[in-house]
């Protein structure tokens, strides 16, 4: 009896309120953070506000009795290394986890070593140890066109590639995959394995950063780090983005964290020789122009 | 003759949602999963064949009931169960186990009476089944 109750106030669920569940599930929280936490990356955001309003207006429609199927959510990043794919990865995990499209919600974050084995027998086990990990949340496949080696007949990878499509399509509800990689590699992958356009619902483009974005995500991570910049060093260190990004296997944020780490270095190296006696917090923490001045992009050099 | 060792076995048969919902169950316990399957349903035959390695660390029942699925592909009429271990103790012990699969027909139990010195009598039971030599029991 108690369940017939259940089943007829289900259906008798007539209204739904968007904003309260908006609210009420975590997801503003999750996109507000994503808005605060991530400079730039308009389109990703936009983008993302769009999948997550579908799947909310989903789960809505669900609580109606309107049918739908569920929906495929696998996707696709691609960007310079250093855009934030795999950060925003991670937050699109606990954001299909608040919207209840995902069990645990997750992140396994792998790269072909780990999909696909050395010798014959090995890709099939290893993949499949993988895709089980990451159930119930999501799989974020780094650099995935590495899977895939045409100049090769007899790679694994394909084996590897046919598990995870297998998966992809008959373990929907169980896992979402997200692939990501350079756009133009990409591009290419796609172009040779037409089974996973197919398969991947989205398709999000990372743009790179403009200098100015550099530059805040630089004075983010400094303070992240509990140090300073002033006026001077913080003008060095947009100087120091302009040319880096002129020079070969830039970055985008990823340089730019080097860069900081390696000012700490020179920071640190100075405070000490230069200290005579007791100093403060606001002397450790301060970084000088002369920190960032001394890298070897002002002289010409390759900053690794 | 219903076959009716470890526990739950006096339910009806779990659907694969209440199979999923009690290896979540394990799962959130901290409990290794692993799946075994037998076409020898003596109560004695306590080491049955494993179905690839046990499972530690997977955080979603999802891998487990896509595992028993892979298990029933190749031996969809035998007996499967999972086994779940608790390594708290310092060793791995059983906490449950559970059978989730199970030939259509369970011909069941042969009861054997040998006669012994004296005119005792020792009793054994020997399924009926594990007459047919192993892999051709159960169709």
């Amino acid at each position: 009896m108690e369940n017939e109750d259940d089943k007829k106030e289900l259906k008798t669920v007539s209204k739904v309120n968007l904003k309260e569940d908006f609210q009420s599930s975590g997801v503003a929280d999750i996109l507000l953070e994503l808005d605060n936490s991530l400079i730039g990356l308009e389109p990703v955001k936009t983008r993302i506000r769009e999948t997550a309003s579908l799947l909310l207006v989903d789960k809505a429609r669900e609580r109606l009795g309107l049918v739908n199927e569920s929906p495929t959510l696998h996707m696709s990043f691609s960007g310079n290394p250093g855009t934030g794919k795999t950060t925003v990865a991670l937050k699109i995990a606990g954001l299909l986890y608040r919207l209840g499209y995902v069990r645990k919600g997750h992140l396994v974050s792998v790269t072909r070593d780990d999909l696909v084995g050395q010798y014959i027998g090995h890709t099939a086990p290893k993949t499949k140890e993988v895709l089980k990990k990451a159930m119930g949340g999501v799989l974020f496949i780094d650099e995935a066109y590495y899977l895939y080696r045409p100049e090769n007949e007899r790679d694994y990878g394909q084996e590897a590639i046919e598990i995870l499509l297998q998966v992809m399509e008959n373990n929907r509800d169980d896992l979402v995959v997200v692939l990501a990689g350079y756009k133009d590699k990409m591009d290419k992958f796609f172009e040779s394995n037409p089974g996973f356009r197919s398969r991947i619902a989205h398709h999000i483009d990372f743009p790179d950063y403009s200098n100015d974005e550099l530059l805040e995500i630089a004075e983010v991570m400094v303070s992240g780090m509990n140090y300073k910049f002033n006026k001077k060093s913080k003008e060095a260190m947009a100087e120091y983005i302009e040319m880096r990004r002129k020079q070969p296997h830039f970055a985008n944020a990823r340089s730019i964290r080097n860069a900081i780490d390696r000012a700490r270095l020179r920071q640190a190296n100075r405070v000490f020789n230069n200290s005579e006696g007791p100093i403060g917090a606001t002397f450790l923490s301060q970084i000088e122009d002369v920190d960032i001045m001394q890298s070897r992009v002002f002289s010409g050099g390759i900053d690794k | 003759m219903r076959v009716t060792q470890g526990t739950f076995s006096f339910l009806p048969d779990f659907t694969d949602q209440q199979i999923h919902e009690q290896v979540q169950y394990c799962i959130d316990n901290g409990w290794a999963l692993s799946i075994e399957h037998t076409d020898d349903p003596h109560p004695r035959n306590t080491y049955w064949e494993m179905w690839g390695h046990p499972m530690f660390d997977n955080p979603d029942a999802a891998a487990v009931v896509y595992e028993l699925n892979e298990c029933r592909k190749v031996y969809g009429s035998h007996y499967i169960k999972i086994v779940a271990f608790d390594s708290s103790p310092g060793w791995e012990s059983i906490r449950l186990s559970f059978i989730v699969n199970r030939p259509t027909e369970e011909p069941g139990f042969k009861l054997n009476r040998t006669e012994i010195k004296g005119r005792n009598i020792q009793y054994s039971i020997s399924p009926y089944s594990s007459d047919k030599p192993q892999g051709s029991r159960y169709k």
